[in-house]
């Protein structure tokens, strides 16, 4: 009362027809019924799959080059810039006959996202000086343990025989 | 006592020093910046040409203006002289093109070398230089040269800048160190592999502005930004035993000299502490060593020290 917004609330008796309930049920079930013959908003989803942007943020691949080798060199720029702190990595040095294996005389030996820090801002993608990390259309599927979301080399590197292509979310200005 | 304006700042200083020196007193945005003055090593600078300034006002006596501009480091300081350093363009324009000469045969391995994000050609580049290159030649190489368990060479990444040899000069008893050869052949070399032999040997790699000479005993371990620089000491009976130790986590990653503002240590400390006491129970940590706030360095890195909470109830008291 003190705000004077109060409404008041009214009992006003509800005449037969309201009161059997029959005529608005009615009603409800007319709406439900024109619905079956409009289009589904909702899709299958397993089967069926909506497109997505080319450049959607999804699951990280590490990239390999035009020979195979792991492009990452373990600089540590993607770690710097996430700003989950989602990435960790220990480098190694290349060893004699690798050059196949790794671009560089440094590597990442262990590279590991935690899939449940991270949130797909592809700030990494962004920091990476040597066009090794990219997110992907691909997305992160629900595990039941928590370790099950750290993502090692094993499931982050490109497989040789199947190439992702990153081409149209290379930016611009690189060079 | 002479008299030096340095960007509308004067101050007076002693007869002989340099218009480096000057600026530094004054410090801040007017020091101008230094790849190879090192202000621990006589003899040192005049190599580089990043220092540059412009002299407007030579001097009372003589007013004329110098035709050229002259590197600061190396330059004495006339009585009413008077400098432009930041606020000169043309000063401005000839660092810009010092950094694209000193990048010229500096590879672009950033990624790979341990010196980033301290490394002082990055923060130079990075303030003076230009962002894309024009060189399209290649860039020189060179035989590897493995010179002992220690320290690592990797000549492609020299400015020749001098300090090493500077520092092996003068910090150990003998000439170990010198410089091979002339203009772009030039290298590090000599007697480098019997330097390593002296205990002072590892500040060649405080010394280096770039990462030509890196800890091996720290080669790809870590980044710089991943660490926490410590302020520590031991005791020791070769150098003073003031370093800083780069810890991750519980574990001492790499042992330093203590840096001031322009990147030169305070003090030279000795191979013991620096590449095999990396026992955090040998060390008496002091605490965090100040970083500034526009390295890169100082990315998670906390300098607060553990607040102190009074206790103000008489009962527990």
């Amino acid at each position: 009362m003190l705000s004077n917004r109060s409404i008041k609330v009214s009992n006003k008796k509800m005449t037969f027809w309201e009161r059997i309930y029959l005529p608005a049920i009615i009603g409800g079930m007319f709406v439900t019924f024109k619905h079956i013959f409009k289009k589904k908003a909702t899709i299958k989803y397993p089967e069926q799959k909506r497109p997505v942007s080319d450049v959607y943020r999804g699951k990280h691949i590490l990239k390999r080059d035009e020979n195979g080798a792991e492009r990452c060199t373990a600089c540590g720029l993607c770690a710097v810039a996430c700003p989950a702190e989602a990435i960790s990595m220990i480098a190694s040095e290349r060893k004699m006959g690798e050059e196949n294996l790794y671009r560089e005389e440094k590597y990442a030996s262990v590279y590991e996202i935690n899939m449940l820090r991270c949130i797909f801002c592809g700030l990494c993608e962004e920091a990476c000086p040597k066009e090794a990390i990219f997110l992907t259309t691909e997305l992160v599927p629900p595990f039941l343990e928590r370790q099950d979301f750290i993502y090692g080399k094993d499931r982050l590197v490109e497989q040789v025989d199947k190439r992702v292509d990153v081409s149209k979310r290379k930016l611009k200005h690189t060079v | 006592m002479p008299k030096v304006t340095i960007d509308g700042v004067t101050i007076e200083v002693d007869e002989g020093t340099t218009i480096m020196n000057a600026a530094r007193k004054v410090g801040g945005e007017i020091v101008p910046p230094a790849m190879c003055y090192y202000s621990k090593l006589d003899k040192s600078g005049g190599k580089c040409r990043t220092c540059l300034v412009e002299v407007t006002k030579g001097s009372d006596k003589d007013p004329r203006p110098m035709p050229k501009l002259v590197a600061s480091c190396s330059t004495p300081i006339m009585d009413g002289m008077e400098v432009s350093n930041k606020t000169s363009q043309k000063v401005l324009d000839a660092r810009k093109g010092v950094v694209e000469f000193l990048l010229i045969n500096h590879p672009l391995d950033c990624p790979v070398c341990d010196q980033a994000g301290e490394c002082d050609l990055q923060n130079l580049s990075y303030e003076h230089g230009t962002e894309g290159t024009r060189f399209e030649e290649k860039k020189r190489v060179f035989d590897k040269i493995d010179i002992g368990p220690f320290i690592q060479l990797h000549m492609t990444r020299c400015i020749m800048c001098y300090r090493c040899v500077y520092t092996a000069d003068q910090i150990t008893n003998e000439r170990v160190h010198g410089v091979l050869k002339r203009g772009d052949a030039s290298e590090i070399g000599t007697y480098i592999e019997k330097a390593i032999d002296n205990d002072f040997s590892g500040n060649v790699i405080d010394v280096c502005p770039v990462g030509a000479l890196t800890d091996k005993t720290f080669r790809f371990k870590s980044r710089v930004w991943f660490l926490n620089p410590m302020d520590a000491h031991r005791n020791c009976d070769k150098c003073s035993g003031k370093a800083v130790v780069w810890m991750f986590g519980e574990e001492i990653y790499r042992v330093t000299g203590r840096k001031d503002q322009y990147a030169e240590v305070e003090e030279f400390i000795c191979n013991t502490c620096r590449f095999e006491t990396k026992d955090l129970a040998k060390w008496t940590i002091e605490g965090p060593r100040h970083i500034s706030r526009e390295s890169v360095i100082s990315q998670g890195h906390y300098e607060m020290q553990p607040l102190k909470i009074e206790n103000n109830n008489e009962e527990t008291k």
